[in-house]
């Protein structure tokens, strides 16, 4: 007798959370009207590494990279700041490459779409060095 | 994946300590190379190391009172554009003019970070922000700086400034911004391609040659040739911090 009623209030409890758990994937699914991030195309063939990967690490790579450099002088590092600029910073119709923090620009598209604020570009320059940007 | 990172670094390492053997031995079969010579031939995906002590040597005699091409030549270099507020605008060298009050003897001359062996700014940086590179180079490491100034207070030669607005138009070798310290990087950039800093290069072209960059370890370097025949005056020497930039007739 009372394993029965033991065994219904499990199946009361199972049968809640289930219900929980699909009313909290209903909005996610059925109410979404935060649009995909449209990311620019980018100049080059290939990324430093596959994009599943940068996507989920690279400011992980960034950090270990700036550290090698500022603090020991290594400045052939793979994972650089400057690097990611050189090849996604896009142009306006003029020619003149937008700020890759500007707003749509390769890092702010995504950083907005996840909500992270990035300081970046407090210090760092958003666009390409002279050197590149004289270059076709 | 950060993991694997660290030990290809690991492995870094002992590759350029195996390089490093192999020099030696070649310096056993040929008498005539020096390893100095050797260690700037190395790549540059080694760290640096305490091989070399860069410095600076500055020829009062031939720093031009008014001229200030060193002081532009450095506001170019690094983006040092001001607010047009000289209480607060960032420095990173200025012309200093001298007088002795008993001689009357007049002199001016560049000041600016001393890349000192024993750094007051690093003692007291509460995060190590501040840090001396392997070479010789003090630098602020801007993303760990949390503004607090210390190192301004603590710094003898009044080297550093702090910067207190937002900026924009950085040069992607000079990072810089709103709340972090800066001074003089002894243009590192420029020294870890094998150039000589900005400055050196502005009175060089202007004809003065009152600046000279070099490394202090080279026995037989152009600056320590200099230093051999000149006294090279160490600025506030009572607070022995060994400074990398010597003076002539102070």
């Amino acid at each position: 007798m009372r394993r029965t009623a033991g065994k219904r209030l499990a199946r009361g409890w199972i049968a809640g959370l289930l219900l929980g758990a699909a009313t909290l994937c209903i909005p996610g699914v059925l109410f979404s009207d935060v649009a995909k991030p449209q990311i620019p195309s980018a100049r080059g063939e290939q990324c430093v590494e596959p994009v599943e990967i940068m996507r989920r690490d690279h400011f992980d790579f960034m950090k270990h990279d700036r550290d090698t450099t500022v603090h020991e002088g290594v400045r052939s590092i793979k994972h650089s700041l400057a690097g990611c600029i050189d090849c996604h910073a896009s142009r306006d119709t003029g020619g003149q490459f937008i700020s890759i923090n500007a707003e749509g620009q390769f890092c702010q598209t995504c950083h907005t779409y996840a909500a992270v604020k990035i300081d970046c570009f407090t210090c760092h320059a958003a666009v390409p060095a002279t050197k590149v940007s004289q270059s076709p | 994946m950060s993991e694997s990172e660290y030990s290809k670094s690991g492995s870094l390492r002992r590759r350029f300590f195996t390089q490093a053997g192999g020099g030696v031995a070649l310096l056993a079969l040929a008498p005539g190379v020096r390893l100095a010579e050797l260690a700037i031939a190395a790549s540059d995906d080694e760290p640096v190391s305490d091989k070399h002590r860069w410095g600076l040597w500055v020829d009062t005699s031939r720093c031009v009172d008014g001229c200030d091409k060193c002081v532009s030549a450095c506001n170019e270099e690094h983006g040092l554009s001001g607010m047009d507020r000289p209480e607060t605008d960032a420095q990173w060298i200025r012309k200093v003019d001298l007088q002795d009050e008993v001689t009357g003897r007049e002199l001016s001359l560049p000041l600016m970070c001393q890349h000192c062996e024993e750094p007051p700014c690093v003692d007291v940086c509460p995060t190590g922000a501040s840090f001396r590179r392997e070479d010789g180079i003090v630098l602020v490491d801007k993303h760990i700086c949390i503004g607090c100034r210390y190192c301004m207070m603590a710094c003898p030669f009044h080297a550093r400034a702090f910067i207190h607005e937002e900026l924009s138009g950085q040069k992607t070798h000079s990072p810089r911004g709103k709340g972090v310290v800066e001074s003089c990087t002894l243009c590192v950039h420029r020294v870890d391609e094998g150039r000589t800093p900005a400055c050196v290069e502005a009175c060089s072209n202007a004809g003065n040659d009152a600046l000279v960059f070099g490394d202090l370890k080279d026995e037989e370097g152009r600056l320590a040739l200099i230093l051999d025949e000149n006294e090279g005056v160490e600025l506030r020497s009572d607070l022995e911090l060994n400074t990398a930039v010597r003076y002539s007739e102070v």
